[in-house]
C-alpha cells in the first residue's frame, strides 16, 4: 500500500457524495449514501486486511503541508485503526436505519450523515494537532443539524445543549494546545506523544484536554447532554453517537492525555477514578426508573464509558486494552439497541416502555436480536461485552481493590436494568393491541441486525481479532505511562507454576 | 525631487479619489439623479484603480523616510496598502448592491457614490496617517460623510435618527480626542507619532498617559468598543442597510488599524500603560456584544452586538502587542470583513412579497425549505461568526488566540475562547429558527444576480475553501504588520 493514499480517499468519498446529495432527489440521495458508506467500508476493510501488525507505529501516514501553521498529516496506529473501522461499519447501518424514517430533506440528511462520517474518520486519522481540532470541533455543525431538524418533539433544547456543552468542553483545549504547540515547536501528534512537558504545565494542559474530553466521554457530571440528545437524535443520529462520538473523549484520553500528560494523568487519576465509581452507580441506578426506552440506553452509555475512564486510568495494559474493547463492543452494543428501539418506535411511534409488551410472541426474530444485544450489554461471557469488561476490569483491580469492587457494581446494576428492559417489552403479555400488531423484522432491518449480531459474537468468541493491532500500540502506552504510574494495592504475586502432573496428557492434547 | 513631487507621488491613490469625488460631485449636479448609477459604476471603478496602486504599495513596503510624505504626516507603508486594499473592497461591495435598495424606495442620489468615495478618502488619510493631524483630518472627513450616509433615507425617521444619534456620539468622540491629543502634544511636544514614540520612550508623565487614556478613549468609540459601543445597535438599525454594511466593515477597518499604528507606534514605548486598557476593553466587548445580542430580534441590531463582538477579539491581538498579533489582526480582519459583508448581503436580500425589506429574526422561520441556498449562506456565515471550525472565521480565532497564547497571555486568551461560547447562542439561535423552525411564509422576493453573485464569492471565501487564501494572506498580513514595528 506504499504511497496509496487511503485515507485521504475515505475522507474524500464521503465528502463528494455529501456534496452530491445536495443536488439530487430523495431516493437517489439514500442511494448515494448508502453507496459511499459501502465503498468506504470496502476501504476500510481494505486498510485492516493490508494492516502490518507489528510494523511501524504509524502507518498509512500522508504529509503535506498545506498552509501556514498546520499541515495535513494523516496516519494510524492499531487504536484509531479499530476506531475508523467501528465507524465506517456502523455508517452503512445508520444509513439503511434511516431508509424509511426519515422523509423530509432527505438530501440534506444524508449530507449531513456523510459529512459526519468524513469528520469522523479524520479525527482517529489525524496527525497534526490542529487538524485534530478542526475535525473534533466541526462535527458539531452536522449533528447540531441532525438533532435540530430530524429530531423528536424537544430536538431544539437537545441541540443546544448538546451544541453548547461540547463547545465550551472543547475551546480551552485549543488553548492549551497553543501552548503545547508553542512549547515543543511542532503540531505533530507522534511527535508530541513523546515530548515532556515540565510537570507543572501538565497539570493545567492535562485539565484542558480533560474538559473536553470528560463533556465528550461523557463522564458524570457533564453526562446531562447526553440523555437529552439521544432521546431526541433521529434513530440513526443515536446509533452515530453513542456509536462512535462518545468514543471521541476515549480516544482522546488514549492519544492525548495519557501519552502527553503521564505525571498529570497520575496525579489527576484519583478524580478520574471518583468521578467514574460515581457514573458507573448513580447513573445505572437512574437507568433503572426510566421510562423511556432510549434514555435508558442513554444512561446505560454513561455508566459504560465510566468503565472505560477507570480502566484508561488504571495505567496498566489490561485497563488499556480493556478499556478499547469495551468502547468498541459499546459502539457495536449500543448501537444495535438503539436501532432495536428504532424498530420498534418507526411501528409505534413512541418510546415508551409500557406502551409495548411481548413482543417475543408477535415478534420472535426482533425478540431473538434484542436479547443477544441485551446480553452484550449485560456483558454475558461470548458476547464482546464480558471481554471488554473483564480485562478492563481486571486493570482496574491491579490499580485499586475498592474502585474494582465499585465498578464491578455496575455490571450487576447493567443485568438489573437491561433484564427489567428486555422483560417489559419482550415478555409477559401482550398488554396492548397496537403494540401486539406490529409485524416482525423486515428484510432491511435484518441485513442491519445480522452483521452487529456477527460482530458482537466475534468479538466475544475471538477478541484477538481485535487485540492484535493494537497489542504494539498499547505496550508503547504503557511503557510510557511505566515511569509515572502509581503503585496499585493489589500486590499480587506471581506464584509457582504447578508442577506438570501428566505430561503423556499434554502431549496427547496437542 | 523636491519633496512636494516626490509626496504627491506617494498619495496618487488619494489624489485620485479627491478628484474622481470632485467630478462626479459635479456631474450630479449637473444631470441629477438619473445620473445614480453610472456615478455608482464609475466609483466603483475609481476605487479598482486605487486597489492596484495599494496593491503597489504594499509589494514595494517602503521602509524609513522612504514611505513618508508631507515631512512625516503620511506614511505609505504596507500597512496603511493593507488596510487600505480592505476599505476599496468593502466600498466596492457597498456600491454594488446599493442601487438595488435604494431604487426600490426611489430614493437613489447620485450624491451616495460620491459620498462613499469622500468617505474611503478619509478612511485613507486615517490608516496611512503618522500624525495627529492628518489623523483628524481623515476621521473627520470619514465621519462627516458617515453621518449624511446614516441619515440618507430622509424621509424615514429611523434613518434620520440614526444620523443624528451617529454625529452627536461621533462629536463627542471627536472631542475626547483631540482632547488626548492635545495633552499628548503639551507633554510630548509633538503631533507626530515618531516623535510622540521618541518622547514617551522614557518614564511616562501623569498628563501623557492621561493623553494616552483619552486618545484611546477616543479610538474605541470609532471601532464601538465597549464601554464606547452604546450608538452602534441604534445606528445600525436605523441606518439603511447597505449604509449598515459600509459602517460595519470600511469604518471599522479604517479605525482600528488607525488605532493599532497610534498603539503600537506612537505609544509603543508604553506597552505596558496601554495593554491592560486593551485586556480589559477586549473582554468588555467580547462578553457585552456576546450578551447583548441574544435578546435582539432584529437581524441588524444582532449584527452589531455581532461586530462589538468581533471587535473584542480583535483586540486580543492588540493586547499582545507583538508582530505576531498584529499580523493576527489584520488576518482577522479580512475574514471579518467578508463575513460581515456576508452576512448584511444576506439581510439585503431577505424581502417579503411585495419587496419590502425583512429584518426580524422571527420572519427568517423555515428559511431553509423556501429559500434553501439562502439559508446555508446564512448558516455558513453565523457558524462562521461563531468561529467553528471548519469554516474560515474559525482561522481569524485561531491566530489571533494562538498570538495571545504566544505573548503569554494564557489568562486573556482562556477568558476570550470561553466567553466565545455565549456569542455561539445567539449565532446556532438564528440557525435555529431557519432550519428548524416551521416556515413563516414571510421571505418571498427574488434578487438579481449582482446580489446573487457576490453573495456566492462571498460565501465560497467564508467556507472552508478560504482555507486555499491562507498561505498568501499570512505573507502580506506579515509583511503589512512588520511594517509596523519598522518605525526607522
Amino acid at each position: 500500500m506504499d504511497g496509496f493514499p487511503i485515507l485521504s480517499i475515505m475522507l474524500a468519498v464521503p465528502l463528494l457524495a455529501a456534496i452530491a446529495c445536495f443536488f439530487v432527489s430523495d431516493s437517489a440521495a439514500r442511494f448515494i449514501a448508502l453507496v459511499a458508506t459501502l465503498i468506504d467500508l470496502a476501504l476500510g476493510i481494505v486498510m485492516w486486511a493490508s494492516y502490518d501488525i507489528g510494523g511501524a507505529q504509524w502507518q498509512f501516514t500522508e504529509r503535506a503541508d498545506l498552509f501556514a501553521g498546520f499541515s495535513y498529516a494523516l496516519g494510524i496506529d492499531g487504536i484509531a485503526l479499530m476506531l475508523i473501522m467501528l465507524s465506517v461499519f456502523l455508517m452503512p447501518i445508520c444509513i439503511g436505519a434511516s431508509w424509511n424514517s426519515i422523509k423530509t430533506r432527505v438530501g440534506e440528511y444524508m449530507a449531513a450523515f456523510l459529512l459526519m462520517e468524513m469528520l469522523m474518520i479524520g479525527v482517529f486519522a489525524a496527525q497534526d494537532l490542529f487538524l485534530f481540532y478542526i475535525f473534533f470541533e466541526a462535527g458539531l455543525i452536522p449533528m447540531y443539524l441532525i438533532i435540530g431538524v430530524w429530531g423528536g418533539d424537544n430536538r431544539i433544547y437537545a441541540s443546544y445543549k448538546f451544541f453548547l456543552y461540547t463547545l465550551l468542553g472543547s475551546v480551552l483545549m485549543l488553548i492549551a494546545m497553543f501552548w503545547m504547540v508553542a512549547e515543543a515547536g511542532t503540531a505533530s501528534i507522534p511527535a508530541l506523544m513523546t515530548t515532556d512537558f515540565p510537570a507543572g504545565a501538565q497539570t493545567w494542559l492535562w485539565l484542558a484536554f480533560f474538559a473536553s474530553f470528560a463533556v465528550k466521554m461523557p463522564m458524570w457530571p457533564v453526562h446531562t447532554w447526553l440523555p437529552d440528545a439521544h432521546v431526541q437524535a433521529p434513530t440513526a443520529g443515536s446509533v452515530i453517537l453513542a456509536g462512535v462520538l462518545l468514543k471521541m473523549g476515549g480516544y482522546g484520553f488514549i492519544r492525548f492525555s495519557l501519552p502527553m500528560f503521564p505525571e498529570a494523568s497520575a496525579q489527576f487519576a484519583w478524580l478520574v477514578f471518583a468521578l467514574s465509581m460515581i457514573a458507573v452507580v448513580y447513573t445505572s441506578l437512574v437507568a433503572l426508573v426510566q421510562s423511556d426506552m432510549k434514555k435508558l440506553i442513554a444512561y446505560s452509555s454513561v455508566a459504560h464509558m465510566g468503565i472505560v475512564t477507570a480502566a484508561l486510568f488504571a495505567f496498566n495494559v489490561q485497563g488499556l486494552e480493556g478499556a478499547m474493547i469495551v468502547m468498541l463492543s459499546h459502539g457495536l452494543v449500543s448501537g444495535a439497541l438503539f436501532l432495536c428501539v428504532g424498530v420498534i418506535y418507526d411501528r409505534l411511534h413512541t418510546r415508551e416502555i409500557d406502551r409495548y409488551g411481548g413482543l417475543s410472541i408477535s415478534m420472535p426474530k426482533y425478540a431473538v436480536f434484542f436479547l443477544l444485544f441485551t446480553m452484550a450489554s449485560i456483558g454475558l461471557p461470548g458476547t464482546s461485552g464480558f471481554v471488554g469488561e473483564f480485562l478492563g476490569l481486571t486493570g482496574i483491580y491491579l490499580a485499586s481493590s475498592w474502585v474494582a469492587l465499585i465498578c464491578t457494581t455496575g455490571i450487576i446494576l447493567g443485568a438489573a436494568y437491561m433484564l427489567y428492559l428486555y422483560r417489559r417489552v419482550a415478555f409477559g403479555d401482550q398488554r396492548n393491541a397496537d403494540a401486539a400488531a406490529m409485524p416482525d423484522l423486515s428484510m432491511r432491518e435484518w441485513l442491519m441486525m445480522v452483521p452487529l449480531a456477527l460482530a458482537v459474537l466475534w468479538m466475544g468468541v475471538y477478541p484477538e481479532s481485535f487485540l492484535a493491532p493494537m497489542r504494539a500500540d498499547v505496550a508503547l502506552l504503557d511503557a510510557r505511562l511505566a515511569a509515572a504510574a502509581p503503585e496499585g494495592d493489589a500486590h499480587l504475586v506471581v506464584g509457582e507454576a504447578p508442577p506438570p502432573v501428566a505430561d503423556t496428557h499434554e502431549a496427547g492434547a496437542h | 525631487m523636491d519633496e512636494l513631487s516626490r509626496s504627491l507621488g506617494l498619495l496618487l491613490s488619494e489624489q485620485i479619489l479627491a478628484v474622481a469625488s470632485l467630478v462626479l460631485l459635479l456631474v450630479v449636479a449637473w444631470v441629477g439623479d438619473k445620473s445614480s448609477r453610472v456615478v455608482s459604476i464609475v466609483a466603483v471603478a475609481v476605487l479598482v484603480a486605487c486597489a492596484f496602486f495599494a496593491g503597489d504599495t504594499l509589494d514595494a513596503g517602503l521602509v524609513g523616510t522612504a514611505r513618508l510624505a508631507f515631512y512625516g504626516q503620511f506614511s505609505a507603508d504596507a500597512f496603511a496598502a493593507f488596510a487600505k486594499l480592505l476599505i476599496y473592497l468593502s466600498a466596492a461591495a457597498v456600491l454594488m448592491v446599493s442601487p438595488g435598495f435604494f431604487g426600490r424606495l426611489d430614493a437613489m442620489r447620485g450624491e451616495f457614490p460620491v459620498l462613499v468615495l469622500m468617505a474611503v478618502l478619509g478612511m485613507n488619510l486615517m490608516v496611512s496617517a503618522n500624525d495627529f493631524m492628518s489623523l483628524y483630518i481623515g476621521l473627520e472627513l470619514n465621519s462627516l460623510a458617515a453621518y449624511v450616509l446614516a441619515a440618507f433615507l430622509r424621509n424615514d425617521e429611523r434613518s434620520a435618527e440614526a444620523g443624528l444619534k451617529y454625529f452627536v456620539l461621533g462629536g463627542l468622540a471627536s472631542g475626547i480626542l483631540l482632547f488626548g491629543m492635545s495633552l499628548t502634544y503639551g507633554f510630548t511636544g509633538s503631533t507626530n507619532f515618531d516623535a510622540v514614540a521618541v518622547a514617551l520612550s522614557g518614564d511616562l508623565s501623569t498628563g501623557a498617559m492621561f493623553g494616552l487614556i483619552f486618545v484611546l478613549a477616543g479610538l474605541a468609540f470609532k471601532i464601538s468598543a465597549v464601554p464606547f459601543h452604546m450608538w452602534t445597535p441604534d445606528v445600525y438599525e436605523g441606518a439603511p442597510t447597505p449604509v449598515t454594511m459600509f459602517f460595519a466593515t470600511a469604518p471599522k477597518v479604517a479605525a482600528l488599524t488607525l488605532t493599532m499604528r497610534v498603539a503600537l507606534d506612537a505609544f509603543g514605548a508604553q506597552i505596558g500603560a496601554w495593554q491592560q486598557i486593551v485586556i480589559f476593553v477586549s473582554l468588555a466587548s467580547i462578553v457585552v456584544g456576546a450578551l447583548g445580542a441574544i435578546g435582539q430580534t432584529s437581524i441588524k441590531r444582532l449584527l452589531a452586538y455581532s461586530s462589538i463582538n468581533n471587535i473584542g477579539f480583535l483586540l486580543i491581538g492588540l493586547a499582545a502587542g507583538t508582530v505576531a498579533g498584529a499580523s493576527a489582526m489584520l488576518i482577522y480582519l479580512v475574514i471579518y470583513v467578508l463575513m460581515s459583508i456576508a452576512g448584511f448581503l444576506i439581510v439585503l436580500m431577505l424581502k417579503d412579497a411585495d419587496g419590502n425589506p425583512v429584518e426580524a429574526i422571527a420572519d427568517l422561520a423555515g428559511l431553509s425549505r423556501s429559500h434553501p441556498a439562502l439559508a446555508w449562506a446564512l448558516l455558513a456565515v453565523m457558524f462562521s461568526l461563531a468561529g467553528i471550525p471548519p469554516l474560515f472565521g474559525f482561522w481569524g480565532k485561531f491566530v489571533v488566540f494562538q498570538a495571545a497564547v504566544e505573548a503569554d497571555l494564557l489568562v486573556l486568551a482562556a477568558l476570550g475562547i470561553a466567553a466565545s461560547v455565549i456569542g455561539a447562542f445567539y449565532y446556532i439561535k438564528v440557525i435555529k429558527i431557519a432550519f428548524f423552525d416551521e416556515p413563516a411564509g414571510r421571505v418571498a422576493g427574488s434578487n438579481d444576480w449582482t446580489h446573487k453573485g457576490l453573495l456566492l464569492v462571498m460565501a465560497l471565501l467564508i467556507s472552508p475553501l478560504g482555507y486555499l487564501l491562507t498561505p498568501w494572506l499570512d505573507g502580506l498580513a506579515d509583511k503589512a504588520a512588520a511594517a509596523l514595528f519598522l518605525i526607522a
